[in-house]
Formats: C-alpha cells, sequence, structure tokens
C-alpha cells in the first residue's frame, strides 16, 4: 500500500484489485441510495464493473435504471451510499468533482453562456492554472479537432445544437482527462446529425485514446458504438460484453429483449451434459445446444433465437416447426414474416430480400421454420 | 375567413369600454405629474398660475445651499445603503437558491422580506427607539443611523430581482464548472457571479431609487440638520410652497425614471 499526499487529502492506492492490470474504472459493489424510509429508492444495488483503459464503453439500459447515476458518481457529483470507485487503481469515492481527472459532456451541453467557444473550451485548462501559451496551442487543436476553428469567437447562444456539441466535447476533451464521461450527448439531436456525431465520437476515442464511458438507452447506438456494453435494467448490470457477446449470447430475457428483436421458445429438456443439452421443441423438432457455464437446467427453458436466423421452406419439412403466416411486413432490404407457430408460439424471421432465392410467402399460407442449432441460445433463466 | 372570426380567442381588448378605462387609468396616474413637470417651468410664484416658461426655479435650487447639501446627502446615503443591501442580498440569494432544502429555509425567506410586510411607520417607530437609546449610550449622532436603517429596508428589493435571476439559472452550469477544475470559490467567481450579475446591477439600482425615496423612516430617524432631498421637501411644503419644489421633483423624477428603465432592461436580458 502506497500513500500519495494531495492537497490534504489522502489518495490511498489499493494496488490493482483485479488482476486485469489494464482496467481504468472500477466500481466495487457500488450502491446509492436516495432519500429515506418510505420514500427511498435504491438507484443502484452493488453494482460491480471494471472499464478497461482506452476503450468506448457503454452503459445501457431503460430509463430510471441507474446509469445516469453511476456515471455521476464516477464523474465526483453524487457520492456512494457504499462500495467504492477506483480510478487507475485510486480510490475516488470521496474526491470532488474538481479533482478528478475526469470530465463530462452533459445531456444539456451546460456551456457557459456568458463565454465565446474558445473561451468555453479553454476553461477546464484555465482552472489547472496551465501556462497562457500551452492553453492557446490546446484551445486550437481543440478547434481544428472539432472543425469550429471557424466560429471560435462566437457566443455559445450563436451557434446551432450540433454545434453546441462539438464545443462540449472539444471542452470536455481539451484538459486531456482519464476518462471521458458522456450522458446521452446525441439525443438532442436529429436522426442525421446524430448518425454523423456518432462516427465522429468514435473518430475522437480512436484519436485521443481516451477512455470513454457512454450512457445510452438506444441500443442500436450502444451495439454499433461499443467496445463492450454493459446492460443495465432496476439498479443492476445485467451483462457486461461485447456487441457481438451480447446480441449473439444474451445472458437472460431482459437482455435479449432489449437488444434487438428476439424470439423466445421454451423447450423440453431430453438429456443433459455439462456444456450441452438436448433438446425438444414441440413435436417435430430435436436439437443440441450449448449449455451455459454453470447452470444446471431444469425439465423446461428458455430459448431465444434472432429472426435473421430464422428460415422459412413451404410445407412441412424433417426437422422444423410447422405455423402459418399471420404478417408480412417489407422493410426495403428485408421482410419480416410473423409466423404462429401450432404450438401457438409467435415468431418472427427476417428474410432478406436481395437473395437469389427469394421465396415469398402469403399471409395464411403453411410454413416450415428451421434454424441452425448454433444459432440459439439457452438462457439461465 | 368569418370561421376564423368567430372562434377569435378570448381578449381583454373586446370588453366594452376597456379602453376608455384604460385611458382613464394612465391619466389620472399622469396628469398631475405632467402637471407638477409643467409647473417646475413657470415663470411666476405660483404653482397654480401660468406666467411663461423659464429655468428661474431650476437655478434657484441649484444655488440652494440647503437644496446642495440635502441632494448630496441622499446619494451618500442611497450609495451606501444599497451597496450594503446589495451585497447582504446577494448572499441571502445564494443562501436560499444555491443550497439543497434545509428546514427552516421558508422562515428564512420571511423574514428577508419582512420590510415588505411590516408597515413603514411601525419599522420607523421602533427605529428611533432604539436609535434613541444608541444615541444616549455612545454619543454617536451621525449619518450612520440613516445608512443603516436604508439598508435594512433596502435588502427585500435587492433581493428580489437577484433570487428571480438565480432561479432562473441552470444549476448544470456550475456542476459543469466543478467538473472542469474550479474550486466552489473560483466556479463562484468565474461563473456564478457573472451569470447573476444583471440580477445583482438591477437588485443594487432598485435599492437605490428606494433609498432616494425613503420620507417615513427617514424623518423619525434623522437628527437635526440630516435632511435628505424627500424630507427637504417635505420641510418646504409647510412653508410657502413654490415652484422650486416642482423643480426638484422633476429632476429627482428624472433620475427616477432612467434608473427604473435601466432595471426593466436588465431584468430582462436573458442569456
Ligand atoms: N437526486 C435524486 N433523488 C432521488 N431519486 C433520484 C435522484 N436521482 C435519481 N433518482 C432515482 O434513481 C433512479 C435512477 O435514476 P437515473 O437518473 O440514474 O436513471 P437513468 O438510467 O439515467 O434514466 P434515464 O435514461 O431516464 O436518464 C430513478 O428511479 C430516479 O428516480
Ligand atoms: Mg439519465
Amino acid at each position: 500500500m502506497q500513500q500519495q499526499v494531495s492537497e490534504g487529502r489522502v489518495l490511498i492506492d489499493s494496488g490493482k484489485n483485479s488482476n486485469d492490470a489494464s482496467l481504468m474504472i472500477e466500481a466495487i459493489g457500488v450502491s446509492k441510495i436516495f432519500g429515506s424510509g418510505d420514500s427511498m429508492i435504491t438507484a443502484l444495488d452493488a453494482v460491480s464493473i471494471g472499464i478497461r483503459e482506452g476503450e468506448f464503453f457503454t452503459l445501457l439500459g431503460p430509463s430510471g435504471c441507474g446509469k445516469t447515476t453511476l456515471l455521476r458518481m464516477i464523474a465526483g457529483f453524487e457520492h456512494p451510499s457504499s462500495g467504492a470507485i477506483l480510478l487507475d487503481g485510486s480510490d475516488i469515492s470521496e474526491l470532488p468533482p474538481y479533482k478528478r481527472p475526469v470530465n463530462t459532456v452533459f445531456q444539456s451541453y451546460a456551456l457557459f453562456p456568458h463565454l465565446t467557444v474558445a473561451q468555453n473550451i479553454a476553461f477546464g485548462l484555465q482552472m489547472l492554472d496551465r501556462p497562457k501559451a500551452e492553453i492557446a496551442e490546446t484551445v486550437d487543436r481543440m478547434l481544428s479537432m472539432v472543425k469550429m476553428e471557424a466560429m471560435k469567437d462566437r457566443l455559445t447562444s450563436q451557434i446551432s445544437g450540433g454545434q453546441q456539441q462539438r464545443v462540449a466535447l472539444a471542452r470536455a476533451l481539451a484538459p486531456q482527462p482519464k476518462v471521458l464521461l458522456l450522458d446521452e450527448p446525441l439525443s438532442a439531436l436529429d436522426l442525421k446529425l446524430r448518425k454523423e456525431m456518432q462516427i465522429e465520437l468514435k473518430r475522437l476515442q480512436h484519436e485521443t485514446g481516451i477512455t470513454f464511458v457512454f450512457v445510452t438507452h438506444d441500443q442500436e447506438e450502444a451495439l454499433t458504438m461499443s467496445d463492450r456494453i454493459a446492460v443495465m435494467s432496476e439498479g443492476h448490470v445485467l451483462q457486461v460484453g461485447s456487441p457481438h457477446d451480447i446480441y449473439e449470447r444474451p445472458a437472460n430475457r431482459f437482455v435479449a429483449g432489449f437488444i434487438g428483436e428476439t424470439n423466445t421458445l421454451t423447450a423440453e429438456v431430453m438429456s443433459s451434459t455439462t456444456d450441452r443439452i438436448s433438446l425438444r421443441l414441440g413435436e417435430g423438432l430435436e436439437l443440441d445446444a450449448e449449455l451455459p457455464s454453470g447452470m444446471t437446467p431444469k425439465e423446461r427453458v428458455t430459448l431465444v433465437v434472432r429472426p435473421e436466423h430464422l428460415r422459412l421452406s413451404f410445407g412441412t419439412t424433417g426437422s422444423s416447426l410447422p405455423g402459418t403466416v399471420s404478417n408480412v411486413v417489407y422493410l426495403g432490404t428485408d421482410t419480416h414474416y410473423h409466423v404462429r407457430l401450432d404450438s401457438g408460439d409467435e415468431l418472427v424471421a427476417r428474410v432478406q430480400n436481395s437473395s437469389a432465392s427469394d421465396l415469398q410467402f402469403g399471409i395464411g399460407e403453411a410454413v416450415a421454420v428451421a434454424f441452425e442449432p448454433s444459432t440459439v441460445r439457452v438462457l439461465r433463466d | 375567413m368569418a370561421e376564423h372570426a368567430r372562434h377569435r380567442p378570448f381578449s381583454v381588448r373586446r370588453i366594452p369600454g376597456f379602453t376608455a378605462i384604460a385611458s382613464l387609468c394612465f391619466v389620472l396616474l399622469y396628469a398631475p405629474i405632467i402637471t407638477l413637470v409643467i409647473y417646475s417651468f413657470n415663470d411666476g410664484e405660483s404653482v397654480a398660475l401660468w406666467e411663461g416658461f423659464s429655468w428661474r426655479w431650476y437655478e434657484s435650487a441649484w444655488d440652494n445651499i440647503q437644496v446642495q447639501e440635502a441632494t448630496v446627502r441622499s446619494l451618500v446615503i442611497a450609495t451606501l445603503a444599497s451597496g450594503i443591501a446589495t451585497v447582504v442580498a446577494t448572499m441571502a440569494a445564494i443562501g436560499t437558491t444555491r443550497t439543497g432544502a434545509f428546514p427552516g429555509r421558508l422562515a428564512i425567506y420571511a423574514i428577508i422580506n419582512q420590510p415588505l410586510m411590516v408597515p413603514e411607520i411601525v419599522t420607523a417607530v421602533a427605529l428611533l427607539i432604539v436609535f434613541a437609546m444608541i444615541k444616549v449610550a455612545t454619543g454617536y449622532s451621525g449619518l450612520a443611523y440613516l445608512v443603516a436603517a436604508h439598508a435594512a429596508f433596502c435588502v427585500p428589493f435587492a433581493y428580489l430581482p437577484i433570487r428571480a435571476r438565480l432561479e432562473g439559472m441552470d444549476l448544470a452550469y456550475e456542476t459543469a464548472a466543478a467538473d472542469l477544475y474550479a474550486t466552489p470559490w473560483r466556479t463562484f467567481r468565474h461563473v456564478t457571479l457573472p451569470l447573476m450579475a444583471p440580477g445583482i446591477v438591477a437588485g443594487a439600482m432598485l435599492a437605490f431609487v428606494v433609498s432616494l425615496d425613503d420620507v417615513v423612516i427617514t424623518e423619525f430617524v434623522k437628527s437635526a440638520g440630516q435632511d435628505t432631498l424627500p424630507t427637504y421637501m417635505l420641510g418646504q411644503l409647510r412653508r410657502a410652497v413654490t415652484p422650486e419644489v416642482n423643480a426638484i421633483s422633476t429632476a429627482l423624477l428624472a433620475v427616477t425614471v432612467l434608473l427604473v428603465s435601466a432595471f426593466f432592461v436588465l431584468s430582462r436580458q436573458r442569456r
């Protein structure tokens, strides 16, 4: 244990709590309780996550799940009710925001209205008492990085929403923080600008190498931008993983349903080993699937399979589920077929329209639904 | 089009007699003041009989030693009192808007605004008694009593516009400053203060005008030879009334109108 005195405060360097030496932020059993008595709200319940240095990490979850609360605790605007937050190995739980090398891009941008664009960007560096020449040089670099050189002397009320967004980014990046926090920074922008800014953000993250912690409730945004995603619900982190992991191997029904469209099916367990499971679906279909590690299956399990992994064919064939097309939704590149299975379950199959073997199914038509066993995911609960 | 007319929203302007009543109100409000202003330029001795245009009463007031002294005294008191009241009000406004809810906040709000609620004559009598006791005890009888009394009743006038400004100001700016390494003091100095400045200036001007105008409390608290402009004029009215009073009033009116207009411009300024 190494102790380090900083402006009257003792920073205890607890060393690396985890084996992963590259963790930039570590939340250890962090809980946050607002209010007391009857009006008590548990915004976060013993959340533990590790965010790696230099990654684009996204907190994803529905409204009220505690994303902002977690972000505000990393920034220092809230303090954990219990647990600790480590930044680069040091416990920062009790440090005030102005002593944390962490900057935030606020949802409302919160640009200072009495300062110009350039003065806004310079603010953090001035508060750090950096030399004038260095400030001027950094501000110019930031201005060109977000392509706002021409607007540097405007007041922030005299630029558009998208431009304000860029200034807010430049202002937060100028002091070169260890971590940049972004709380739904794109939600106020229209779709086109939003897509542009998504690319812009990725570029900035790549150029600066700074760890980004990004909050969104838009699953598509999370999938396209993140290195890793933490899916949250009601104060808990349900799953942390790469977009591919989260999408293809959701840990539970909530994650499966929240990330993209999905189909859920129940299956009877015929036999199982430590890592494989044999299942029967309805009458016609038997398959082997991977068993999530550490799970002991009961008699029935829930399966998820993505719409794009379902294959449709006319009539009934061998290893498939019989059903009837109940609705057809044309989406340009794809068509969604809603199929009511004879067992009563409702499935959605996505079929690409450009495929050479393109088959057209009409409403009311009898079809057979099939899929590769490897595309099926068995859920824990 | 006709359809449109029938569905016009309700407007007080279409109530019969609206224009007439509104005009009458303005006439009643401003006719006396206009008369006062006109007769300040009267060449004669009367405040009722027009005898031609002249600046003589302005010149006479300008040369009057007592008027000069009362004017300087009024300005000194108003400047000091509004200065003190503005500092106090600024601190009070920050304390009641920039901290979380605390028990007794409503009571503090009531106490700050107390001078607006308590009849002025009551405050005047109370101050007279307390200051008399202090005068006996200390022997001091300077302007400080007037300055203190004015500062006290000016506080709510300075407080209200400052508080309004602060309440309309998003806490996000201060949060952003703290995020960008500004200590609480530097956050105040570089963000809160510049953003609330229009409110502070508005509050100070309102306090200044209120102090400049005051008669009741001043009349009770002042020692001999401590007339302010309003109490001097009141004293003059007890003797022969000449258009000199009109001239002083008109000058006072001009200053007040200027300051109050500036107040409205500043308090409407949005960022
Ligand atoms: N200051 C506070 N006082 C009381 N309750 C709070 C406070 N801040 C947040 N909460 C509660 O904590 C829970 C989590 O809120 P939080 O703002 O973190 O959600 P979020 O995931 O950011 O949601 P959104 O997507 O709507 O922004 C909510 O139930 C909210 O009502
Ligand atoms: Mg939020």
